[in-house]
């Protein structure tokens, strides 16, 4: 069992809030990551969890157990906190060999030689770096380097990871296999993990939760799938996704006894939806409001179809398996579309596309608060 | 409100919670500590200073003549010295010889430095690794090496003793203001200090990316042109700092300015301070003090604030780039001559003649029936030398080579260890208000004269202090005043080598469970011991060749090397004096060697940072 708990964490450097009135949960077993762009707080919360960092009020909590509590007068410094930690850096001993890196902790801990000697030999075959044991990690490569980070801190056996940005530091094609092997990682030792990342597909592809993060407050927490179709707000609609969604300025409409989202020529039905629900709305949109619709969700036709919108074509970037397709309508709005494969449409053409009703969530334009979603 | 029996727990509860956080924040408590410890150590000092200068002494007492007044208020010492008759003789003359000295030696050193550091570190001139390895060596004698060989060739019958080479070998006499005083003192410090400015540029322009230039030249600009808007620029503050660092220095220095100057009343204020000191008159000296010290303070305000921009430059270094030459064409052989002729008259030619000179029964005599070893394995003998005994077999010097290395070990240890914990201490803590306090009063001993800093402790441990014993005569107070004098520079190699240590480094081990003790011993400690022991060995190198700081504090059983070598030098007892000067050299360079030789040759670098 090993559940973390932050109460109102509150933290300021110099006076500028890295974390504010933060409250979070996290489940046994889970891997919950922290997203967001860089200075959202995200290291800093993950710090704090760790006790390298000292938030100026709040509580931390794990296993019912109070690590941090300024107000109770309790501190358990991170050297009895017993958790594994892996640094962007990955913080690899210079000075000492791939054995030693892994040992020293052990010898801590009052184990035989032979029983250090075990576990060494044990994580290193996990991470399949065996025959790197006595080497020095600048004559290992990132990848490896990461392994070793890995080897060191499951050997300490933690009930919780914690990982800050662990793969950035990796090429691509390094982060997608290292991505593969840490899930597995977690999904063996069945280890709580706090995952620290501002790249959204890797929050993605890992995590049970996400919690997004800006400015030092929490967006939102919840799945992968949850995060991507129904962000709670604006700011997370915008950081999840690439290309990034489709938002669209306009305001509700009623015509023939049906709602719409108006923005000249685009208009598009609100389904399921009675008076009540429409002035609901109109009060929680205040008038003006933004839809959003992720690129792929975008129907795109190289004909003209019925109630379909006739767009210009301003730029087209393939990318293998996809191609990315930048559209501007009569009224000067633009829109990214994302096709499968390749095309032949190009800069300058007329297509046509279809905005799909039930793919498309509404923001309150003042607030960037959700106002009605597809997905429930 | 305070004494409600909730705010009464609410402070406990802080307390508390405190107490448990301190435990496991070495670097705070090491922090506090440091603070108290040395904020005793300089402010006490520097109050006691401001209080000897501002009552009544018993010195002062055959003037004023009224008892009663003794160690009362009064602002006499300073009227005396700002506004009296004296103050010609005791503060303006000796403020217009400290400067110009100070000018002098700053003009000629950083010309030499720079013009080194720009043909060794930008051209192709040949041999470069040789020089640049030799330059240094300078830096390790101490400075009044040169004014003892100095003397020895130029020496005029100013004083009494023997004539100089110059007289004896070819009849010439040379003229006051040549054997003695300002003009001397200038050269012999410069070609001491020229060696601070290469240091200091050469680092700099190792910095300068050659493509930076190109770039420069490129987008058309002149020659000229390039040197002037982009070299000069990122050059500037190294040769401002070397101003800054040559012109305090040189300003209060000592021992030169006592061997070529007193001779022919010569004074600038270090010696006019020890002339104070020496007649027992405390306040003036005091108030002659606070003028350095206050000095000091202006130069170092100046010098941060050039290694303020600095700091924007640094992100230029490790990485590594190509550095063009700029091609000497036919001169780069006769630069390379001249330069070594340079070496050879900043520092074989000095050695040499210390050399000769202790093989001559008569100083002045260099007639072969002359030559004889006696000052070095000589019997004592009354007719020679007040019937000191041969240098090896002379049980005084003998004592003094074990008090230096002592001296210089102690204290290479003591500040080796202390800066590495000020280090940590201001690293971890870096941007809080107790970092920077403990940053400043680390520094803090930089502004003070050594002379007058020996002559406080004097005054501060003759009687017991607290919980310490009387230290006046114990070896402890060497030690301890020459650990307390090189914690600026201990504590800067210190900072700068916990600065290259990723604090990850050291948390992944929190996060392992290591407790602090353990950190440091096995990660902390291996990572800087490059830095360390540069700082250990520049400790060492300043401790051994200490003079003005601790001659007021010696007793006959502590006696160290270069007080022995001003007592000599100041009966007149020449070859004694060279010799031991030798032996000390000696010593200095072979510990450089060992350290250089068994811990990686990285320890001269180390001498950059002072």
């Amino acid at each position: 069992m090993s559940w973390i708990e932050l109460k109102n964490i509150k933290k300021t450097y110099s006076g500028a809030p890295a974390v504010r009135e933060l409250n979070l949960k996290i489940e046994d077993k889970q891997f919950v990551t922290l997203l967001g762009p860089s200075g959202c707080g995200k290291t800093t919360t993950l710090r704090i969890i760790a006790g390298l960092e000292e938030p100026d009020s709040g509580e931390v909590i794990v296993d019912g157990k109070i690590f941090f509590s300024r107000e109770k007068g309790i501190f358990v410094p991170p050297e009895k906190r017993r958790l594994g930690l892996i640094f962007q850096s990955y913080a690899l001993w210079p000075h000492m060999t791939v054995r030693k890196n892994i040992s020293l902790a052990l010898e801590q801990m009052h184990l035989s030689k032979e029983e250090i000697d075990n576990i060494v030999h044990e994580v290193l075959e996990k991470v399949q770096l065996s025959e790197y044991i006595d080497r020095y990690p600048s004559e290992l490569s990132g990848g490896q380097q990461q392994r070793v980070a890995v080897a060191r801190m499951i050997a300490a056996k933690p009930s919780i990871f914690l990982m800050d940005e662990p793969l950035s530091n990796l090429d691509a094609m390094l982060r997608v296999d290292m991505r593969a092997e840490l899930k597995k990682l977690h999904h063996d030792s069945g280890a709580t993990t706090v995952y620290v990342t501002h790249d959204q597909v890797e929050a993605l592809t890992l995590s049970d939760k996400i919690a997004v993060m800006n400015n030092g407050v929490l967006k939102q927490i919840g799945t992968p799938e949850e995060i991507y179709k129904r962000p709670e707000d604006l700011f997370v609609a915008r950081f999840v996704g690439s290309p990034r969604i489709n938002s669209i300025e306009g305001s509700l409409a009623k015509k023939d006894g049906r709602f719409f989202f108006e923005r000249e020529e685009i208009r598009t039905a609100l389904s399921e939806i009675d008076d009540s629900d429409m002035s609901r709305l109109e009060k929680l949109s205040e008038g003006k409001l933004i839809a959003t619709i992720r690129p792929e969700d975008i129907g795109v036709s190289k004909t003209a179809k019925p109630g379909w919108l006739e767009v210009v074509v301003t730029s087209v970037l393939p990318a293998g398996s996809e191609t990315i397709l930048t559209v501007i309508t009569k009224g000067n709005v633009e829109l990214s579309l994302k096709m499968n494969g390749f095309t032949d449409i190009k800069r300058n053409d007329r297509i046509w596309i279809n905005i799909d009703p039930g793919k498309t969530n509404y923001y309150n334009e003042k607030t960037g608060k959700l106002i009605l979603s597809y997905f429930k | 409100m305070a004494d409600t029996p909730l705010a009464r727990s609410a402070a406990f509860t802080k307390l508390k919670f405190q107490l448990t956080r301190l435990r496991y924040r070495t670097d705070i408590i090491l922090s506090i500590i440091f603070v108290i410890v040395f904020g005793f150590l300089v402010l006490v000092p520097l109050i006691k200073i401001i209080i000897v200068s501002l009552t009544y002494q018993s010195f002062d007492m055959r003037v004023i003549r009224d008892m009663k007044k003794l160690g009362t208020f009064t602002l006499y010492h300073y009227k005396r010295i700002f506004a009296s008759d004296f103050s010609y003789a005791i503060l303006v003359k000796p403020f217009i010889n400290s400067l110009l000295v100070g000018f002098g030696v700053t003009a000629m050193a950083m010309l030499l430095g720079s013009l080194l550091a720009w043909a060794i570190v930008r051209t192709d001139l040949p041999w470069k690794n040789f020089f640049d390895s030799i330059i240094v060596i300078p830096y390790m004698m101490p400075s009044w090496v040169i004014a003892l060989a100095w003397l020895i060739i130029f020496k005029n019958n100013r004083v009494a003793g023997e004539d100089g080479m110059l007289k004896i070998l070819f009849g010439i006499t040379p003229p006051d203001w040549f054997s003695y005083g300002l003009f001397p003192i200038i050269i012999c410090l410069g070609l001491h200090y020229y060696s601070y400015s290469y240091l200091l540029i050469s680092g700099a322009l190792k910095t300068v990316n050659s493509e930076l230039e190109e770039a420069g030249a490129i987008a058309g600009l002149k020659k000229w042109a390039v040197l002037r808007k982009i070299t000069f620029p990122i050059v500037l503050p190294a040769l401002g700092s070397s101003f800054v660092l040559t012109f305090t220095r040189s300003m209060g220095t000592f021992g030169t300015p006592a061997l070529l100057g007193l001779p022919v009343r010569f004074f600038n204020i270090p010696t006019q301070i020890y002339a104070s000191i020496s007649m027992r008159n405390m306040g003036d000296a005091y108030v002659l003090a606070l003028i350095l010290v206050v000095l000091a303070g202006i130069a170092i305000y100046i010098n941060s604030k050039i290694v303020g921009v600095r700091k924007s430059f640094v992100t230029m270094a490790g990485k590594g780039f190509k550095n063009r030459m700029n091609s000497l064409g036919s001169w780069r052989y006769p630069v390379a001559i001249i330069i070594l002729l340079f070496l050879f008259v900043a520092f074989l030619l000095p050695l040499l003649l210390l050399v000769w000179n202790t093989f001559l029964l008569l100083p002045g005599d260099y007639s072969i029936s002359n030559l004889t070893t006696h000052f070095w394995i000589g019997d004592s003998d009354y007719r020679i030398a007040s019937g000191e005994p041969g240098i090896f077999k002379n049980p005084g010097i003998w004592n003094g080579v074990w008090n230096s290395i002592r001296l210089g070990v102690l204290a290479a240890l003591i500040n080796g260890f202390l800066g590495l914990f000020i280090g940590y201490a201001v690293v971890r803590n870096r941007g809080t208000r107790l970092s920077k306090s403990l940053e400043a009063i680390s520094f803090a001993p930089y502004v003070f004269p050594s002379i007058a800093m020996g002559a406080i402790y004097l005054g501060m441990f003759a009687k017991p202090l607290g919980p310490i014993p009387a230290l006046y005569g114990t070896f402890s107070l060497l030690v301890l005043i020459v650990v307390v004098k090189n914690i600026p520079f201990s504590s800067r190699s210190g900072i700068s080598a916990m600065l290259q240590i990723d604090k990850s480094l050291e948390e992944s081990a929190r996060l392992q469970g290591l407790p602090w003790f353990k950190r440091f011993r096995k990660i902390l400690f291996p990572l800087t011991k490059s830095g360390f022991l540069s700082g250990m060995i520049l400790t060492f190198i300043t401790a051994m060749r200490e003079l003005s700081l601790i001659i007021l504090l010696v007793t006959p059983t502590t006696r160290v090397l270069t007080t022995i070598i001003f007592a000599y030098e100041d009966q007149e007892e020449v070859q004694h004096a060279n010799g031991v000067t030798l032996i000390l050299i000696t010593i200095i360079i072979i510990a450089n060697f060992i350290v250089r030789k068994f811990f990686g040759n990285k320890s001269l670098m180390g001498l950059k940072e002072s």
